[in-house]
């Protein structure tokens, strides 16, 4: 499938005095997609996107937009614009002011300028608020005033640093889903940088995950979570019960595993290529795990367990399972039906899983 | 201890009146200057006379009078524009630069409001006279301006310090320039703290009497010419008249720079 | 040594304002340390190191009299000041529940105006045709107006007093603020009494600020020129008239210079032990 490339960046270091922020960073941008940079903090996202702004340069690799380097390019010049995690609206200036901020050099007439300020307003649902005072403003209407301002410009690439992580949950939530709409509807390429995975995963059409100045994986939302390159990404993505086994045999596409408490099982094998004998890490995600009074039926490993500790999250019930003889327990996470059997703290149980379920993860 | 708790408890409900008496007891000196200024008798105490105006109408004929407002006004616009200046200048380095000893600078530029006036008084004289600048009103903008620098340091480095760094950065993402961020943006979010920086300057310097005293040599600043006038009984009722003038003028720029250094922190807080 | 563009930028900015200071402060009382070392015969200066001077500040009477005084009376303004203001930073930490910010602010209002004014209005006030004696005179009180109220140090101790009055509230205050209200509900919880809680919790929590208020009044309160000029007469003189005599009609300047860094040195001395003394009784209340 050929993607127009919006972003190239190539090889991409960046050090302040000998900290490495940045390392070796190869990732390309698909013109019209949402692409979300995730990990924890101080993994060098940030770091990246203002590299890509031009509020920083590379100290070592090359960013190009749109095909065209933006070495020697300053910020106030690149094709792109941004959206500061506190939104930065000027305060001394109103809604329209603000938005308009960036068309003083533009060579338009006043009235052509509100008036895109006005279709911008619309776009991002703040109609009629071209007046309000810029202290008058809640923190989404904040949010909304600086897409707008940001998006008037008409930017290649739309850059947005945590921005959500000033709002309270219900709100992100419902801000979530109206800048996923407003980037559809504008149709440019979204950059946004961010450190909670669930925010990342609901909205994106791809992610980045870094960590340590490196970037671990590009993939799909899905892709992550059902196939972590490494353990690292595995659990930074939801929860993941990790199992440390030895490798059987490998066929390719399947790896038969040797796994302490279940026995031998077969998983996909993910890209491991390593040979017979060698160790293999197994990650198995939470609502895989069979958890029930007997033996499973559908699962091709079981073992008895017992419950060690329980957390209701409404739709789900998480159950802490004790292996004996395991330090961790094993988590698995149940829909919360009416009719499914619930356990009380001290139950003994079955628990297992099929081992399509599982996934190995390269060593590192 | 039962009779001494007794006896504070009640001394403890009279704290809201004691505490408005001591307030009374602040405003007293101010108050009566006004009050005799109207009072028609050249002496000035208990009980009143009569009320006019003539004192303050007298004021008019004061030729010396006028020359000394004039280089009070003179010197206190000057130094107040000098120390804003550099006031404002090492705030924002302090607050937004890492530079090596940044807390000393800080230091050094407060120490003026630590010293003794009388040693600031006589060193910069003794100093100014060596160098041959003499005793004139320039050398009281320098000493004035050097007294009222921490003042400006103190309100820039709290107005800068709540600056949002966003700002900046999102005017020249919008494709400003650097300065052009600085003059659309940073200058008018921090405005309303350098007005405040200019009346206080302002005001204090207007006000200032031992510094003016040893420098300003034979162009007398306005305190330095009522202190002439303090020997002269006859002449008592004018200089009450133009204190009052000067009172209500130093409370009313204080007001006003009050409401401006309020309105910088409403700007800057609220980008948060 | 290499400095960043943000280092290099700061630098620049914060150069000239603090060279201006420098030289404003450092290289004057650099000369005035000289010139306390050196003698002056009418109009020339004669720049031999010698210790004259500082021997006539201590062995003459009429200068040890004057540093102590100040000394005195500075003690004698803290402690009126202090213990004046302390009730009402009390009532405004703890009593008043909204404005205190404009409470405060109505405490300093009158301080932005003309020292040399209050100072003056002080004089009017207790002047013998002043305010004080022909209102009492008036009221029927007395028969003669009082002559002692003015030219004295006891004038010089009220006036000053009066004029630092909000340096005195306002730390005072923060220190109170700062009491974290919890302390005291738990004495109450243990059934301290009001006074005890004060005497217990209260009043050692606030000494920071009450150290704080008394450095910010002593210290300049030594060095007062125009408060003794105009109400203190002869009894009530302080240093600096007379190192302001000594730059004037006496031209002494060498000896000026010596009184007045004699008094630094005293009142920094004097300063160290109230501050000891007020850590001492902050431990004794602990």
């Amino acid at each position: 499938m050929d993607h127009k490339i919006a972003v190239n960046i190539a090889n991409v270091s960046k050090s302040f005095g000998s900290f490495q922020a940045v390392r070796d960073v190869n990732l390309q941008l698909r013109q019209g997609e949402f692409f979300s940079l995730l990990g924890p903090s101080g993994c060098g996202k940030s770091t990246l996107l203002r590299m890509i702004a031009g509020f920083e340069d590379p100290s070592e690799g090359a960013i190009a937009i749109d095909g065209l380097p933006m070495e020697g390019t300053d910020a106030n010049h690149r094709p792109t614009n941004m959206v500061f995690q506190s939104y930065a609206i000027f305060p001394h200036l109103n809604v329209e002011e603000n938005i308009i901020f960036g068309l003083a050099r533009s060579g338009l007439s006043r009235a052509e300028k509100r008036e895109k300020a006005s279709d911008m307003l619309s776009k991002v649902g703040l109609e009629g608020l071209g007046r309000r005072g810029a202290h008058e403003l809640s923190g989404g209407q904040r949010q909304r005033v600086a897409l707008a301002r940001a998006l008037v410009l008409e930017p290649k690439v739309l850059l947005l640093d945590e921005p959500m992580s000033a709002l309270d949950k219900k709100l992100r939530e419902q801000m979530q889903m109206e800048l996923r709409a407003l980037q559809r509807s504008v149709g440019i390429t979204f950059l946004m940088v961010t450190h909670d995975q669930h925010e990342a995963m609901t909205i994106s059409d791809r992610c980045g995950v870094m960590f340590e100045g490196r970037l671990a994986q590009v993939a799909t939302p899905h892709e992550l979570y059902q196939k972590p390159n490494t353990k690292q990404v595995a659990d930074f993505i939801g929860g993941m019960n990790f199992f440390d086994g030895s490798i059987k045999a490998n066929g390719g596409e399947k790896l038969d595993v040797e796994l302490p408490w279940f026995g031998q099982v077969s998983v996909d094998a993910h890209g491991v290529s390593d040979g017979v004998g060698l160790p293999v890490t197994i990650g198995l995600r939470p609502e895989r795990v069979h958890v029930g009074s007997r033996r499973p039926d559908g699962a091709d490993v079981a073992v008895p367990a017992r419950v060690i500790d329980r957390a209701f999250y409404g739709e789900t019930i998480h159950y802490y399972l004790e292996l004996e003889g395991r330090a961790d327990p094993l988590i698995a996470s149940v829909t919360n039906f009416e009719r499914a059997d619930h356990f009380e703290v001290g139950d003994p149980v079955w628990s297992g899983f099929r081992g399509g379920a599982a996934v190995a993860l390269p060593r590192k | 201890m039962n009779r001494v708790a007794a006896v504070l408890s009640r001394v403890g409900r009279l704290l809201p009146a004691y505490a408005v008496l001591y307030i009374g007891f602040l405003y007293l000196p101010i108050l009566l200057l006004p009050l005799f200024s109207f009072n028609d008798s050249k002496v000035l105490g208990f009980p009143l006379t009569g009320f006019t105006t003539k004192w303050y109408a007298g004021l008019a004929e004061q030729t010396a009078l006028f020359s000394a407002l004039k280089n009070s006004l003179f010197v206190a616009v000057v130094s107040a524009v000098v120390a804003t200046s550099l006031g404002t200048l090492i705030s924002r380095a302090i607050s937004k630069h890492r530079y090596p000893l940044r807390r000393t600078s800080q230091t050094i530029v407060m120490a003026p409001l630590v010293m003794p006036e009388i040693i600031i008084a006589i060193s910069l004289l003794i100093v100014f006279l060596g160098i041959g600048l003499g005793t004139t009103l320039f050398t009281v903008i320098l000493a004035h301006s050097l007294l009222t620098i921490p003042f400006c340091v103190s309100i820039m480095t709290s107005a800068f310090g709540q600056f949002d760094d966003a700002l900046e950065e999102a005017a020249v993402d919008l494709g400003e320039t650097s300065w052009g961020a600085l003059r659309r943006v940073t200058l008018p979010v921090v405005a309303p703290g350098i007005i405040s920086c200019l009346l206080i300057s302002f005001t204090v310097s207007f006000d200032e009497f031992i510094l003016a005293f040893f420098l300003s040599g034979n162009s007398p600043t306005l305190p330095v010419y009522i202190w002439s006038q303090v020997r002269f009984p006859a002449k008592l009722p004018n200089v009450i008249a133009l204190g009052s003038l000067l009172i209500l003028v130093s409370i009313l720029f204080l007001l006003a720079a009050e409401r401006f250094r309020r309105r910088s922190e409403r700007f800057t807080t609220q980008a948060e | 040594m290499t400095l960043d563009k943000n280092a290099r930028l700061g630098l620049l900015l914060a150069t000239p304002t603090t060279l201006y200071v420098l030289l404003l402060i450092a290289a004057p009382v650099g000369m005035t340390i000289a010139y306390s070392f050196w003698t002056q015969d009418f109009v020339d200066v004669t720049r031999d190191f010698t210790w004259t001077n500082y021997r006539e500040v201590f062995s003459d009477p009429l200068y040890r009299t004057l540093i102590f005084r100040s000394v005195r009376i500075a003690a004698m303004v803290t402690l009126l000041t202090v213990l004046l203001a302390y009730p009402v930073a009390y009532h405004i930490a703890f009593n008043v529940r909204k404005n205190k910010a404009m409470w405060l602010f109505l405490v300093t209002i009158p301080f932005w105006t003309s020292y040399l004014l209050r100072v003056f209005s002080w004089k009017l006030i207790l002047a013998q045709n002043g305010v004080v004696n022909s209102t009492l005179l008036w009221l029927g009180v007395i028969d003669t107006p009082i002559d002692a109220l003015l030219y004295n140090s006891e004038a010089v101790i009220v006036t000053l007093a009066h004029a630092w009055a909000p340096f005195a509230i306002l730390p005072i205050f923060v220190s109170l603020e700062k009491i974290d209200r919890s302390f005291l509900e738990a004495a109450k919880d243990l059934g301290e009494g009001p006074v005890r809680s004060f005497l217990r919790v209260t009043l050692p929590l606030s000494i920071p600020g009450i150290i704080g208020a008394s450095m910010i009044i002593f210290i300049p309160t030594v060095g007062d020129y125009v408060t003794p000029a105009l109400v203190g007469g002869s009894d009530g003189a302080m240093v600096a008239n007379m190192i302001q005599v000594q730059f004037g009609k006496a031209n002494n300047w060498p000896l000026g210079a010596a009184l007045a860094l004699s008094a630094v040195v005293c009142v920094t001395a004097a300063a160290c032990c109230l501050v000891l003394g007020l850590k001492l009784i902050e431990r004794s209340l602990k």
